[in-house]
């Protein structure tokens, strides 16, 4: 199993989630985050003086998914997240070590 | 009282404009009814129109904070009022420096007394609610740092060494009033009292932490909206409310206001949209709070075109002094009272005189003073009470300062004053 992690612009949530349901990806978790990559932040001007905004506001998606599904996961999101301006953000895979589904006790690729 | 007045109006026309000075001293219900609606517009510029328009443009952790003050100073300035302030304001003269203590606790003030064609109790109300929202327009001074304990000790103070009197001179029958000033709703009386304070109390508190540089934006912009479009409904009744009669001079009053406060917006927004590309919805709106507060003294005198003109000065003048006072006097006054209310109120006051012409759609010159002599009575008076205003405010703020403190923790101040001073805080997060 992997985790694969991306942190998105939060318009494109719902691409990301269309497009991974395309490719049987059976659920994801979502958060709202902020951070800071090449895009750095932007600056914002009221009554004019300039207010620097350092962390720009992110969407963190995770989804597990069985070891084949990997590269499926992670093409669809590269496309649906893809807007082709800076910001896009970006795309991590981690390895899972165990699963388990609450309900049922169910664990491994089973239990996602 | 309403008997009274359907015998005066069942004995026919030509009786009623002979029997003008007794009638004058009757209560006329209409007039009545619309200054009882104007005191609820007033009290709802306070709370929660400025309340929000202030809290709004704070850190999402001191958005309670900026609230309560307004809160808790409408409270302590409405107790205020009854028991001394109005009659500080509006009672026998006492040489037209002060109003005499014979009105305290509303005494005489009651049902049966009158004011014009008002009743009494209607008028002291209709004042105390401008007696509200002049020491809590200060509030945009000292956002985010200053101690809750000497908010409300300056705040008291305040209205009874500053804002009393000055009511009194300017419309309590006091000296300024016996030399002709012009001050409709509060040019002088409000906003340059309230605006010229604020800078002198941002100035001695000192700026907030991250001044100018590491500031955060305003949390809540649409908030900020909310308040103002509450503070130009409630406009109506600030200025319409204070001809003190429901008839053609209180509809130009509403008239002026409005056009002043579309134009100021119209304005600003231009500004930034050729300075930065963008105009912002802030902006937009800080505009209209310049177009109101700088129509406010003029708006019994001058038509519509002299609204355009007052709107459109406001919009200019007040954006570049918001600028001025927080980059080159480097000044936090934190949400711009000086520069939109001080400078508005200073503003009005002086153009009142060359805009009150009739060729301008204007009410004309009170007879037999020229535009230059009106213009110099204005300048005159709105000086003294700028000198008056910093000089007690100063006073005030060091008795304070040596009472409670001027300054919250600097780890509280960090963290937003709503938890600190409050216990509690606005949003859930």
């Amino acid at each position: 199993m992997k985790m694969v992690m991306a942190v998105i612009k939060p318009h494109k949530l719902d691409d990301v989630r269309e497009a991974l349901t395309g490719v049987g990806v059976a659920g994801l978790t979502a958060g709202e985050v902020k951070g800071f990559g090449r895009q750095r932040g932007h600056t914002e001007i009221y009554r004019g003086a300039e207010y620097t905004v350092s962390f720009v506001p992110k969407v963190k998606i995770e989804v597990v998914v069985a070891d084949n599904q990997v590269e499926a996961a992670v093409e669809a999101i590269q496309k649906s997240a893809q807007s082709g301006q800076i910001g896009d953000g970006k795309i991590f895979v981690y390895d899972i070590a165990s699963a388990v589904r609450i309900r049922t006790g169910e664990t491994g690729d089973s239990a996602l | 009282m309403l008997r009274a007045r359907t015998i005066g109006l069942g004995m026919g026309a030509l009786t009623l404009f002979t029997a003008v000075p007794a009638m004058a001293a009757e209560i006329n219900s209409g007039d009545t009814a619309w200054i009882i609606v104007a005191t609820a517009l007033v009290l709802f510029m306070t709370l929660p129109g400025l309340a929000l328009f202030y809290a709004g443009l704070v850190r999402a952790g001191s958005v309670l904070s900026v609230i309560m003050q307004c809160v808790m100073i409408a409270c302590i300035a409405s107790v205020l009022w009854m028991v001394v302030g109005y009659s500080l304001a509006f009672g026998d003269s006492v040489g037209g420096w002060v109003g005499g203590l014979d009105k305290m606790f509303f005494q005489g003030v009651g049902t049966d007394s009158v004011n014009g064609t008002i009743p009494e109790i209607v008028f002291a109300m209709f004042q105390m609610t401008f007696a509200i929202i002049t020491p809590a327009l200060i509030v945009g001074a000292y956002p985010e740092r200053m101690k809750f304990s000497a908010i409300l000790a300056f705040s008291a103070a305040w209205l009874l060494l500053v804002y009393a009197p000055v009511a009194h001179w300017v419309w309590g029958g006091g000296w300024m009033a016996a030399m002709g000033v012009r001050d409709f709703a509060g040019g002088i009386v409000v906003h340059a009292t309230a605006g010229v304070s604020a800078l002198m109390l941002a100035k001695m508190l000192g700026p907030r932490k991250d001044f100018p540089n590491h500031l955060r934006p305003p949390h809540n912009p649409g908030m900020t909206a909310t308040g103002a479009a509450m503070l130009w409904v409630g406009w109506f009744g600030f200025n319409g409310g204070s001809q003190l009669a429901a008839d053609g001079g209180a509809g130009m009053a509403i008239a002026v206001t409005h056009i002043s406060a579309a134009t100021a917006a119209i304005t600003w927004s231009v500004i930034e949209w050729v300075k930065f590309g963008k105009p912002s919805l802030v902006g937009a709106v800080t505009g209209v709070i310049a177009g109101l507060a700088t129509i406010t003294p003029a708006s019994g005198f001058v038509g519509p075109i002299g609204a355009l003109i007052i709107g459109a000065a406001a919009g200019i003048i007040c954006f570049y002094l918001v600028g001025l006072v927080k980059n080159r006097f480097n000044i936090d006054d934190s949400l711009d009272v000086f520069a939109v209310h001080g400078v508005g109120g200073i503003l009005g006051t002086l153009l009142l005189a060359p805009l009150a012409a009739v060729s301008l759609g204007g009410g004309g010159q009170a007879d037999g003073v020229s535009m230059m002599d009106q213009l110099g009575v204005q300048a005159l008076c709105v000086a003294i009470v700028i000198v008056w205003s910093l000089a007690v405010s100063y006073v005030i703020i060091k008795v304070t300062q040596g009472l409670f403190g001027l300054r919250v923790d600097p780890e509280d101040e960090n963290t937003g004053l709503d938890l600190p001073s409050h216990g509690e805080r606005g949003y859930e997060l």
